[in-house]
C-alpha cells in the first residue's frame, strides 16, 4: 500500500493549496497595483492643477483663534499648535461623553426595569425619544432652545458667585497661593492611606470572613486628611470671580454653551442606546441567580453587586464597546455648533486657509481609526478580563 | 475570485477615464453635457439665493447665466451645486463644478497655491461688523471684549482675528459650520458681534427675526474682492468667464441693456458696437464661441448695472449702494473692464 497516490493529471496547477496562493498573491499584487496608480495619478493630478502638498504648512502661523483651549493657545501659534488644541477638545469630550452616558445609561437602564411602574415609564419614554430623534438635530435643540431661554450676560442668573446666561456657566476661578505644596502633600498621603486600608480590610475579609465598609472609608479619609492640611496651611486658595462687563462676563472660569450643548447631546443621546444594552444584560442573568444568592442570605444590593451585575457584563460589555466608538465618533458632529473640535479645526478652517485637502481630511481619519482603535483595544482586554474563565 | 479581479481592472479602467476626461478642454465638456455646473453658496440673498420652487438668482448666479447665454446662447442651462465655505475649493479642484461663483474673496494664497485662477472681480466688497442698534455701540474699535459669530471656512476668520489683535482688543471667537447657524447663534444672543462681508451683512440682516434692531458698524476691516473662480491650467475658461463679465461692463459703459440690445443690433453704425455685437467679423470664434456670444448675454443677463440693480440694488431688501461697484466713469467708481475688440 503506497501512502501516496500520484496520477499524471495531479500537476503542481492542480494542487488546491497551490492554486489557492497563486490567486492570493495574484488578488495582492492587484491591490497593491490599485493602491499605486490611484496614488501616482493624485500625485500626478495635483502637480498638473499646482496645488501644493505635503505637512509643511503645520510650522506656519495659523492666525485664527479657537473658542477652547485647554492648553495656551493664540493667534500667533502654527497649525501644528491648533491641530493639538483640537485633538485634545476631541479626546475631552469623548472622555467625558463616555463616562456620563455609562452614568445615565446604567441608571435609565435600571429605572427600566423597576417595579415602580412611574420611573420605569418615564425611563421607557425617555429611551424611546431620545433613540429615535437624529443626533444632530439633538444638539441643535440643546444649542440653540437652551441659548434663546437664557438671559443675556446683563441680566445673568446668579447663584452665589455662579453666574448663567447665554454666554455659558461662570464660576469662580481658584487661584493657588504659596504653601499649596502642603496641601498636595496632604493629598498624597490621604491616597496612600486609603490604599492601605482597602489592603488591610481584603486580607482580614479573606482571613476571618469579616467585612469592613473600606471604600466609604477611604472617602473619608481622603476628604479629612485634605481639609486638615488645608487649614494647617491656611486656606492658600483666593477665588477670582466672574464680574458682568459692558459685553461679557470678565473673571472666573466659563463653561462655554457650545460645549455643554455636545456634551449633553452626546451623552443623553448615546446613553439611551446602552440603557437598552444594560437592560438586556441584566434581563440575561438566570433568575435562580437571584433565589440562589437570596437563600444564601445576601442582603438584595450585595445579590445585585456580587451576582448579577458580573454576570450581566459579560453580555453587556461587546455592545457597549460600539456605543462609545460610536459616541467618540459622532463627536464630530460638535462642528455645527462651533464646538472648536477636531473636524472643525483641522478639516473646516486649516483646510480653508491651506486648501490642502488630501493631508487634512487623511490625518483627521488616522486620528478618528487610531481613537476607534485604542476604544476598541482597551474594552477587548476589559472584555477578556471580565469573561467566564472556564476551568 | 475572477469576477473580483474583473470588477477591480473595470475599476481602474474607470478611473482611468475620469482622468482622461478631466484632462480635456473644459468647454468642450460643457458642451458635450448640455450645461454649466455652476458652484454657489447655500444662501446669499443678492448673491446666489434660491427661492421656494428652486430658482436661483443673485449676482453670483447671473455670472454662471452670462457663461451659458455665451456658449447655448440660453441662460437657463446651467444646474447649481450649493456649496458651503470650506467645500468650495474641493468642488472645484476635483472638478465637480465648473465654475465656483460664490462670492469668493480673491487673494494671494487661494491664486497662488489651491490650483485655481480668479477671473474677474464682479463685485468689490469689505469686511464689516453687525451689531445690535441698543449696545449703544457706533464703531469697531469699541468692540473690547465682545464676542463674535462667525462663518467657518472664509477669509472672515483671519481678519477678525488680525483686527482685533493690532488694535489690543481682546475677544471670544464663535465660529460655526455653516452661515445660517452662525446667523441663528447671533440672532439668539450668543454674540454681541457678527460679521462678515458688507454685502453679506447687508443681505444676512434681511434673515432676521428684527432686520431694524441691527446696525451695520461704519469700519471696513478688509478689501474683498468677489468674483468667479475657474480651475488652473483651462486658459480658454478663464478667458470666456472672464469675458463673460467684462462684456456685461463694457454693455453698461455703452448704455447697451437687455431692452435696447436688439434695437441697437438691427440699428447701430457704430463699428466698434457692431463688433461686440457680432453683426461684424466673428470676435466669438477666437473663444471657440458662436458670433452672437456678446449679444446673448446682454440680452438674456443684461448689462453689469442691471444685473447690480436687480440683486442688490436700493429697490431689493439686501438694498446696498453702487459704491466702489459704480462704474469708473462714476464718482467713486472702481469697476473697469477692458475693451471688447
Amino acid at each position: 500500500m503506497s501512502d501516496k497516490t500520484t496520477p499524471s493529471n495531479n500537476s503542481f496547477l492542480n494542487d488546491a493549496g497551490n492554486r489557492a496562493l497563486i490567486f492570493q498573491i495574484l488578488l495582492l499584487a492587484m491591490v497593491v497595483f490599485a493602491g499605486y496608480y490611484l496614488f501616482s495619478n493624485l500625485q500626478a493630478n495635483l502637480d498638473n492643477r499646482g496645488i501644493s502638498t505635503g505637512f509643511s504648512f503645520f510650522n506656519e502661523p495659523a492666525g485664527f483663534p479657537i473658542l477652547i483651549h485647554l492648553i495656551e493657545y493664540t493667534e500667533a501659534n502654527t497649525y501644528g499648535r491648533a491641530f493639538v488644541v483640537a485633538l485634545i477638545n476631541t479626546f475631552v469630550i469623548s472622555l467625558l461623553g463616555i463616562i456620563l452616558a455609562t452614568i445615565i445609561g446604567v441608571i435609565m437602564g435600571l429605572a427600566r426595569l423597576s417595579k415602580n411602574w412611574l420611573v420605569a415609564r418615564l425611563a421607557t419614554v425617555y429611551i424611546e425619544t431620545l433613540r429615535n430623534i437624529p443626533l444632530l438635530l439633538q444638539m441643535f435643540f440643546w444649542y440653540f432652545a437652551v441659548l434663546a431661554a437664557l438671559p443675556a450676560p446683563r441680566d445673568s442668573y446668579e447663584f452665589a458667585d455662579f453666574l448663567l446666561n447665554k454666554r455659558g456657566i461662570y464660576s469662580p476661578n481658584p487661584m493657588i497661593q504659596d504653601g499649596f505644596g502642603l496641601v498636595i502633600f496632604g493629598f498624597i498621603l490621604s491616597i496612600v492611606a486609603s490604599i492601605g486600608l482597602i489592603m488591610w480590610a481584603k486580607k482580614r475579609q479573606t482571613k476571618t470572613g469579616l467585612w469592613f465598609p473600606a471604600y466609604w472609608s477611604s472617602l473619608g479619609l481622603i476628604v479629612g486628611i485634605t481639609f486638615i492640611f488645608l487649614a494647617i496651611a491656611g486656606f492658600p486658595i483666593e477665588f477670582d470671580l466672574p464680574q458682568k462687563s459692558r459685553f461679557n462676563v470678565t473673571g472666573g472660569m466659563v463653561l462655554p454653551p457650545e460645549f455643554v450643548a455636545v456634551l449633553v447631546a452626546l451623552s443623553t443621546y448615546t446613553g439611551a442606546f446602552i440603557a437598552e444594552i444594560v437592560r438586556a444584560g441584566i434581563l440575561s442573568v438566570n433568575w435562580g441567580q437571584t433565589e440562589a444568592a437570596r437563600s444564601l442570605g445576601l442582603r438584595d444590593s450585595m445579590t445585585q453587586r456580587l451576582i448579577v451585575l458580573p454576570q450581566a457584563l459579560r453580555v453587556i460589555i461587546p455592545p457597549l464597546t460600539s456605543q462609545y466608538l460610536n459616541l467618540a465618533k459622532n463627536s464630530s458632529l460638535g462642528a455645527a455648533i462651533a464646538y472648536p473640535e477636531l473636524v472643525a479645526v483641522v478639516m473646516g478652517t486649516t483646510l480653508n486657509q491651506t486648501g490642502q485637502a488630501i493631508e487634512t481630511i487623511g490625518l483627521c481619519m488616522l486620528v478618528y481609526g487610531s481613537l476607534s482603535l485604542s476604544i476598541s483595544v482597551f474594552m477587548n482586554w476589559y472584555n477578556n478580563k471580565m469573561s467566564l474563565i472556564e476551568r | 475570485m475572477k469576477s473580483n479581479v474583473g470588477k477591480l481592472l473595470s475599476t481602474a479602467a474607470i478611473a482611468a477615464t475620469i482622468s482622461a476626461g478631466a484632462a480635456a478642454s473644459t468647454l468642450e465638456d460643457v458642451k458635450a453635457k448640455g450645461f454649466v455646473q455652476c458652484g454657489v453658496s447655500t444662501g446669499v440673498p443678492g448673491f446666489s439665493n434660491a427661492d421656494d420652487k428652486g430658482n436661483w438668482s443673485g449676482i453670483d448666479v447671473d455670472a454662471c447665466r452670462a457663461v451659458s447665454s455665451a456658449i447655448f446662447g440660453d441662460a437657463q442651462k446651467v444646474k447649481f451645486t450649493p456649496l458651503s465655505a470650506k467645500e468650495r475649493f474641493t468642488a472645484l479642484q476635483s472638478g465637480e463644478i465648473d465654475i465656483l461663483a460664490r462670492n469668493t474673496t480673491w487673494t494671494y494664497t487661494r491664486d497662488a497655491s489651491l490650483g485655481l485662477d480668479f477671473t474677474a472681480v464682479n463685485f468689490y466688497d469689505g469686511q464689516g461688523f453687525m451689531v445690535r442698534k441698543d449696545l449703544g455701540v457706533k464703531s469697531a474699535l469699541d468692540l473690547d471684549g465682545a464676542t463674535v459669530c462667525t462663518e467657518q471656512g472664509t477669509t472672515t476668520e483671519l481678519n477678525m482675528a488680525d483686527f482685533f489683535r493690532k488694535n489690543k482688543l481682546s475677544y471670544v471667537p464663535v465660529v460655526v459650520q455653516k452661515a445660517d447657524e452662525a446667523l441663528a447663534a447671533y440672532d439668539s444672543g450668543r454674540c454681541d458681534v457678527y460679521t462678515t462681508d458688507k454685502s453679506g451683512l447687508a443681505a444676512h440682516r434681511t434673515k432676521l427675526a428684527d432686520p431694524s434692531a441691527h446696525v451695520i458698524l461704519p469700519e471696513t476691516i478688509s478689501k474683498e474682492p468677489l468674483g468667479p473662480v475657474v480651475r488652473h491650467g483651462d486658459n480658454q475658461w478663464k478667458d470666456i468667464v472672464t469675458w463673460a463679465m467684462y462684456v456685461q461692463v463694457n454693455a453698461e459703459e455703452m448704455d447697451i441693456t437687455s431692452k435696447n440690445v436688439a434695437k441697437i443690433k438691427s440699428e447701430t453704425n457704430d463699428p466698434g458696437i457692431k463688433r461686440l455685437l457680432g453683426v461684424e467679423g466673428d470676435m466669438g470664434a477666437q473663444l471657440e464661441l458662436p458670433a452672437d456670444w456678446a449679444y446673448n448675454i446682454i440680452a438674456n443677463v443684461g448689462n453689469y448695472g442691471e444685473v447690480f440693480e436687480r440683486n442688490v440694488g436700493p429697490s431689493t431688501p439686501v438694498d446696498l449702494p453702487r459704491g466702489l461697484n459704480a462704474l469708473w466713469t462714476e464718482a467713486g467708481g472702481i469697476m473697469y473692464a477692458p475693451p471688447v475688440r
